[in-house]
């Protein structure tokens, strides 16, 4: 069962291939077919690997495969081996899943681009990267994958990298600020691998369990506090969100799969993978779950006052991606994880349904000029619905049962985090149906533009209705008390923490109270346009021009950051460089040439003057002879 | 003080006298016959230093051969006066009589630290002919090829030079 | 018999006699004798200290001399007068192509 593994690369580097050397002689939807046919293959392989797992006691759940000897330095080694246990299967059936429907989707949504075989050939390129990220059974093999994907959101953000508006600036300037921004993550995650090696001697993460037991306290926190660095900026964490919402900028079903439903996921994924490491660090696993509460609290809080839709999705996902670092900063691997799955669900459907959107007004997005699409786009209008209420967390949808895991889990471990963590849980069910009822209900705002929406073709809407299904059902993965999902990953996580049944009950009342209390005030205030949502948002007035600037952050970090580097890079260019560096080189050779001028004089072409050179010579060589020798 | 020395010094007089004549005289004519002069006066040193074959091979390749070549070339040229001063490498003859000077008197002074006197040889043990001619055919016969295929190179590349080159012959012809 | 040290400092005598000629004269043919006058002080050098050591290979050199000598005036004097059709002269001092 388990020798198919190795098709989960080859399937995906195969599309890549043959779109990469085929791709500009063959007709749109054969490109669009084959990738997608490539990914729905690798969702077959990583089915089997399940089902393979299955077969196996719980005990036994956890095969390493290595192909061969990647590197020997002295004794350092790492294989190329991949681990097939139930987190990293979990994760390839994420991402090959919802992959799959998304590259079908997009041979819908990028039908009318030019350069669709390139995007096909980056997309698949990214699930094969992605794939590298959770199958490697080491560091630095989910290193390279890590820098794949990387590599992916950068391609796919700068996409369109010849186009600019006033959002987003140059598109490809977006991608540059993600790479960029994510290097400084990949920084925290290099050093940590090296200290690790050096402290562990293993970069196998099957290793880990062991090794870690002879570990201080000060490296495990210094290791665990540098992965959560690599984790911020993969997971577009504080203080390293920014990139996220000017991702944007790529075409929507990138946005769906890579900047909501799996890339970003990876931070969470790689602590959850070593979560042996953060078992030995109090410290590092408080400031995960601090960092995850306040960037859940602060995206919602930007997310309230966005007037575009898909930057709405972003802040979401950041505060969603918050959530899933609190708990496993709070020990809640499981949960997390259920969580992230069920995210990968809805905020796929989120940005797909916004994608069809954006597809009917030819690119508009702002909700201000949208309205009453509901009876244009019922298929839309429908997932969205779902998705939204998913996000929101209202009962009894995916999002209720996964939230909810984590909100259960922050009340009984920390009661500081759990306020913060419900008042954004509001923050998200208000803004999430406030999204849906501007968009969707009320009258049209901008007639034109209404008269030429239509409804998405079905090779668009299909994939919505699927994942939408998905979003209804995937609480069944993890509900309270049958917990399927936290067995299924007891062998990598540990087995699940019992829970208080009161507190458990006592979590469930309060998140339905909530949610409901979210979409009553969007109702009230959007559809209603009753006043009393207003009344109770009044004394908070003052915060609103600091959330429609998302609380100058881009331009603290362009002032305190950005500005500084540039200037100094500004005076490199223009002095130490041009001076300096280039003064040295230039002077090296001026003075090869100055005394190259001064001594060709000797070399004036007259025999004789060279003749007595030698005459010279010939004397100087006898007196040496005849008096020193 | 002997016969062969007084010998020694009247010939090597005339030729250092020789030697001066070629580098002073004025015309060039005369330049050639002070080395033919020169070489005789040498071809005789070498008679006296027991080297009889290099002696009789002085006179035939340099007197004979190479002064009457370079009588010919001078012929060919045109021997008017050449030595119209250009002014600025003026210094280098005083400076190369200065380092001539220098190097005599250094040689000089070196040869008179320690002297060198040969061995009485039998009269047939020197450089006479049969002598010269066993050696260069028994130990210097490799010698004698390079020489042959060097002289041989020598002939073929002094035709090369001094032959006109066939394309102006043409356009001499054409003209 | 005369010492060896007198036909080695004749030797050095006419060398340098030849050499102030080679740096003091225009005429290349003049040069060209005074550069023969070089060698031959030489080989009078050789041929001195071949009958001081009583070694035959002394006068060998010179033998190979005297072909080379031969050899580079066949070739000398073939480039000097090829020379002098292009540009009809044989002063040196105009001879100055060769430089830079």
């Amino acid at each position: 069962m388990f020798d198919v593994a190795w098709l989960l690369f080859a399937l995906p580097a195969v599309g890549a291939l043959v779109i990469l050397l085929l791709g500009t002689r063959l007709p749109f939807k054969v490109v669009g077919w084959t990738a997608s046919a490539a990914v729905m293959a690798t969702f077959g392989v990583a089915a089997a690997l399940y089902f393979g797992l299955l077969a196996l006691p719980v005990d036994q759940r956890s095969v390493t495969i290595v192909y061969w000897q990647w590197m020997t330095i002295g004794n350092f080694q790492v294989p190329a081996a991949i681990l097939i246990d139930p987190l990293s299967v979990l994760m390839a059936l994420v991402v090959t899943g919802v992959g799959a429907l998304i590259h079908i989707y997009s041979i819908g949504y990028m039908a009318h681009e030019e350069r669709y075989q390139r995007y096909f050939f980056y997309l698949n390129f990214f699930i094969l990267a992605m794939l590298t990220l959770v199958m490697s059974n080491n560091f630095l093999g989910m290193f390279v994958g890590w820098e794949g994907v990387g590599l992916a959101s950068y391609l796919l953000i700068g996409f369109w990298f010849d186009r600019r508006d006033d959002m987003y600036g140059w598109y490809a300037d977006a991608g540059k600020k993600a790479f960029i921004v994510n290097r400084i993550g990949d920084f925290g995650m290099l050093v940590a691998m090296f200290l690790i090696w050096s402290s562990l001697g293993t970069l196998v993460f099957t290793d880990l369990g062991e090794a870690v037991h002879g570990l201080a306290p000060a490296a495990a926190t210094t290791i665990c506090l540098l992965l959560l660095l690599g984790a911020a900026g993969k997971s577009a964490q504080i203080p390293l969100y920014v990139w996220l919402p000017d991702a944007m900028a790529g075409p929507t079903p990138v946005s769906a799969l890579i900047h909501a439903a799996t890339m970003v996921t990876a931070g969470v994924y790689m602590i959850v993978r070593t979560n042996a490491l953060w078992h030995m660090s109090e410290t590092a696993m408080l400031t995960a779950a601090w960092i995850g509460a306040l960037t859940s609290l602060f995206a919602a809080s930007i997310a309230l006052v966005q007037t575009d839709l898909k930057k709405i999705l972003a802040y979401s996902t950041v505060s969603q991606l918050g959530y899933m670092v609190m708990a496993v900063g709070l020990g809640a691997f499981g949960p997390a994880m259920f969580h992230l799955t069920a995210h990968a669900f809805f905020k796929a459907l989120l940005f797909l349904a916004a994608g069809s959107v954006m597809h009917a007004t030819s690119g508009v997005l702002d909700i201000r000029r949208l309205g009453g699409l509901r009876k244009k786009m019922p298929a839309t209008y429908w997932t969205f619905a779902i998705g939204a209420a998913a996000l929101a967390g209202i009962i009894p949808f995916s999002g209720f049962f996964s939230k909810d895991a984590l909100l259960v889990a922050a009340l009984e471990k920390n009661l500081a985090i759990y306020l913060v963590e419900i008042v954004a849980a509001l923050l998200t069910a208000f803004y999430s149906f406030r999204a849906f009822f501007v968009t969707f209900h009320g009258r049209p705002r901008d007639e034109q533009l209404y008269a030429h929406v239509h409804e998405s073709p079905q090779i668009m809407t299909i994939p919505l209705w699927i994942l939408a299904a998905l979003s209804v059902v995937a609480g069944l993965l993890n509900l309270p008390f049958i917990l399927t999902l936290d067995k299924w990953l007891a062998p990598v996580v540990g087995a699940h923490e019992k829970i208080n049944i009161t507190i458990e009950l006592l979590g469930i009342l309060i998140s339905i109270i909530i949610s409901f209390f979210g979409l009553l005030m969007a109702w009230a205030l959007y559809v209603r346009r009753e006043s009393w949502p207003q009344r109770l948002a009044r004394p908070f007035r003052f915060l609103q021009p600091m959330l429609e600037n998302k609380w100058y952050i881009d331009e603290v970090y362009n002032m305190a950051i950005v500005g500084p580097l540039k200037a100094a890079a500004g005076w490199f260019a223009r002095f130490f460089d041009p001076k300096i560096i280039d003064g040295a080189v230039n002077a090296v050779g001026e003075v090869a040439i100055d005394s190259g001028e001064a001594v060709r004089k000797l070399q004036n072409g007259a025999v004789p003057t060279y003749a007595f050179s030698i005459f010279l010579g010939v004397v100087a060589v006898v007196l040496y002879f005849v008096f020193a020798h | 003080m002997d016969f062969a020395m007084i010998f020694f010094i009247l010939v090597g007089a005339l030729s250092v006298g020789a030697a001066v004549g070629v580098v002073t005289a004025k015309v060039a004519v005369h330049s050639a016959l002070f080395l033919l002069t020169h070489f005789v006066t040498l071809a005789i040193l070498y008679i006296t230093l027991d080297a009889q074959f290099l002696g009789a091979a002085q006179v035939i390749v340099y007197a004979g051969g190479i002064v009457i070549l370079i009588l010919f070339v001078l012929m060919l040229v045109g021997s008017e006066n050449l030595d119209t001063r250009a002014g600025y490498r003026s210094w280098v003859p005083y400076a190369g009589l200065g380092l001539g000077a220098v190097l005599v008197a250094a040689l000089g002074f070196a040869m008179l630290q320690t002297p060198l006197n040969p061995p009485v040889l039998p009269a047939n043990l020197g450089g006479i002919p049969p002598v010269v001619g066993v050696y260069l055919y028994s130990q210097g016969i490799l010698l004698v090829e390079l020489v042959a295929v060097l002289l041989l190179v020598a002939l073929l590349g002094a035709l090369l030079l001094a032959r006109r080159n066939p394309q102006e012959q043409d356009e001499g012809r054409g003209r | 018999m005369v010492a060896t040290n007198f036909y080695l400092i004749l030797g050095a005598i006419i060398f340098a006699i030849g050499a102030v000629g080679v740096l003091s004269r225009r005429n290349a043919l003049i040069i060209f004798m005074c550069v023969e006058m070089m060698l031959n002080s030489v080989n009078l050098t050789l041929i001195a200290l071949s009958r001081q050591w009583n070694n035959l290979n002394g006068q060998m050199f010179v033998f190979v001399i005297m072909a080379v000598a031969a050899a580079e005036v066949a070739v000398g004097l073939a480039v000097l007068v090829s020379h002098f059709h292009h540009t009809k002269t044989a002063n040196i001092d105009d001879i100055n192509v060769l430089k830079w």
